[in-house]
């Protein structure tokens, strides 16, 4: 078992998840309740990287982070070390590519919540700050909770990006999947298995988690 | 509000301790000599090994490496060019190719390709894997063997090729091709010796492999240190277990 991969896993999951429980509820409240020019479009690039490959991702990271771009340049100028190939880079890259799966479990969450529950809350005098606070927050917390989850789990597993952006170093931006890939190459089979395992299981518990939490808000609103 | 994000995030760099990029015919013999130049200087290093090519487009886009074993000289002498090495480097072994046939594959080796010859033309031979002549140095060697042999047209649409010679070598210990053209410094390995039988190939059959390191740009004292152990005879010595030629000293 390699873990400090596992540990730079968890890092990175528990990182994106931190960065994307505001982004997402913000995004996901304006798509849930605004009408908007364009918003369609602002749907579908919530989803592209549901369908876009990762390689396709990790390819613009480089050409746009890499050291040969003026960005890249730039950036590594100011802080001395390069995006690509670090811990940031790979969260960067990681906060992107889970966009979707943070964004959509959170906005059904919030287009479950009736019209008039928020407005009734509006009339008795609550600001929107204190309705989103204990109306909106409280009812749509199973959603947020399996959007959490599922960023959470998905970056475990990301491998494509992770592999073209990360670099495969040991301790900065070698995550397990890598790692998997990495022992496998160097036919350590008790390594692959140990750890395959573990994401195996690991991955299970936790859509399982986010079913159980889907059937809850079934429940609730059905 | 960008650069919050990232200072928000724990840095997670060990800096004292290198980390090493490696051509992954390497896999082997260079993590034996990382083992006794811990053992023998109380300080570790971090081997990253995947393909030649790969590590040279990474360390060109900025990746944090302080040494680079390529499998191929050429690749050095690119990154020199571009100023991102300290030096030139050192020639530390030249690899040989051999060819490798996994237990139960109807394919018998030989130095000749004589049977992959025979095996394509009768259908005994569906697969064969190499690695990715585009990047990786191992895999440009196969093909110049194929071809060398009159093989390469007839090979194609039977070849399975690995990102790195590594991964090329994990096809075909699988046994889900009947053969291999691997770097002899793998084949040799105990693992793969379980899995297969293996024979090396004339070195006349393609452009030596000749292997260079160099200290990139920001190496620290332990990357010179390892820089200056591999060229000791410790090494030498394992370089040479693993089936390396080995040039003169100081090349």
């Amino acid at each position: 078992m390699d873990w400090p991969a596992l540990l730079l896993s968890l890092k990175l999951s528990a990182w994106t998840v931190v960065w994307l429980l505001p982004l997402g509820i913000v995004v996901a409240r304006q798509i849930a309740w605004r009408e908007f020019p364009g918003r369609a479009w602002v749907e579908a690039l919530v989803a592209l990287p549901l369908v876009l490959p990762p390689t396709v991702l990790g390819y613009y990271m480089l050409s746009v982070f890499g050291g040969a771009s003026p960005i890249g340049a730039a950036w590594q100028s100011v802080f001395g070390r390069p995006l690509a190939f670090s811990f940031q880079g790979l969260l960067l890259a990681s906060i992107l590519f889970n966009i979707p799966f943070a964004v959509q479990p959170m906005q059904r969450a919030f287009q479950a919540i009736p019209d008039e529950v928020r407005e009734a809350a509006w009339c008795s005098g609550m600001s929107h700050w204190r309705t989103f606070c204990l109306i909106e927050f409280p009812l749509a917390w199973p959603g947020i909770v399996s959007a959490l989850v599922l960023t959470f789990a998905h970056t475990m597993g990301e491998f494509g990006v992770v592999l073209m952006m990360g670099g495969n170093i040991p301790g900065e931006t070698q995550t397990i999947a890598i790692a998997i890939y990495d022992r496998v190459q160097a036919f350590d089979e008790r390594g692959a298995a140990a750890m395959s395992s573990l994401l195996l299981a690991f991955s299970m518990v936790a859509i399982g988690a986010v079913y159980v939490l889907a059937n809850r808000i079934g429940r609730k609103h059905g | 509000m960008f650069a919050a994000l990232f200072y928000m995030a724990p840095i997670a760099r060990a800096a004292t301790v290198p980390v090493l990029a490696a051509a992954s015919d390497l896999q082997y013999a260079l993590t034996e000599v990382a083992a006794a130049f811990t053992l023998s200087s109380g300080r570790s290093v971090k081997l990253t090994f995947g393909s030649s090519g790969n590590f040279v487009r990474q360390i060109i886009q900025g990746a944090p490496f302080e040494l680079f074993f390529s499998a191929d000289e050429a690749y050095v002498r690119d990154l020199w060019r571009r100023k991102l090495t300290l030096d030139g480097g050192v020639l530390y072994a030249v690899g040989r190719l051999a060819l490798f046939v996994p237990h139960g594959s109807p394919v018998k080796a030989d130095a000749e390709l004589n049977d992959v010859a025979a095996a394509l033309a009768d259908g005994r031979l569906s697969k064969i894997a190499i690695a990715n002549p585009e990047h990786a140095p191992y895999g440009r060697a196969a093909r110049e063997v194929l071809m060398k042999r009159g093989l390469w047209q007839k090979a194609q649409g039977h070849l399975v090729m690995g990102e790195n010679i590594s991964q090329a070598a994990q096809f075909a210990a699988s046994g889900s091709v009947e053969a291999g053209l691997l770097a002899y410094s793998l084949v040799v390995s105990e693992r793969m010796a379980n899995a297969g039988s293996h024979v090396l190939l004339p070195a006349d059959l393609h452009d030596p492999l000749r292997q260079r390191m160099v200290l990139l740009r920001g190496a620290g004292d332990t990357a010179r240190l390892f820089y200056a152990f591999a060229q000791s005879a410790p090494a030498r010595a394992l370089f040479e277990k693993y089936g390396f030629t080995l040039p003169a000293a100081g090349h």
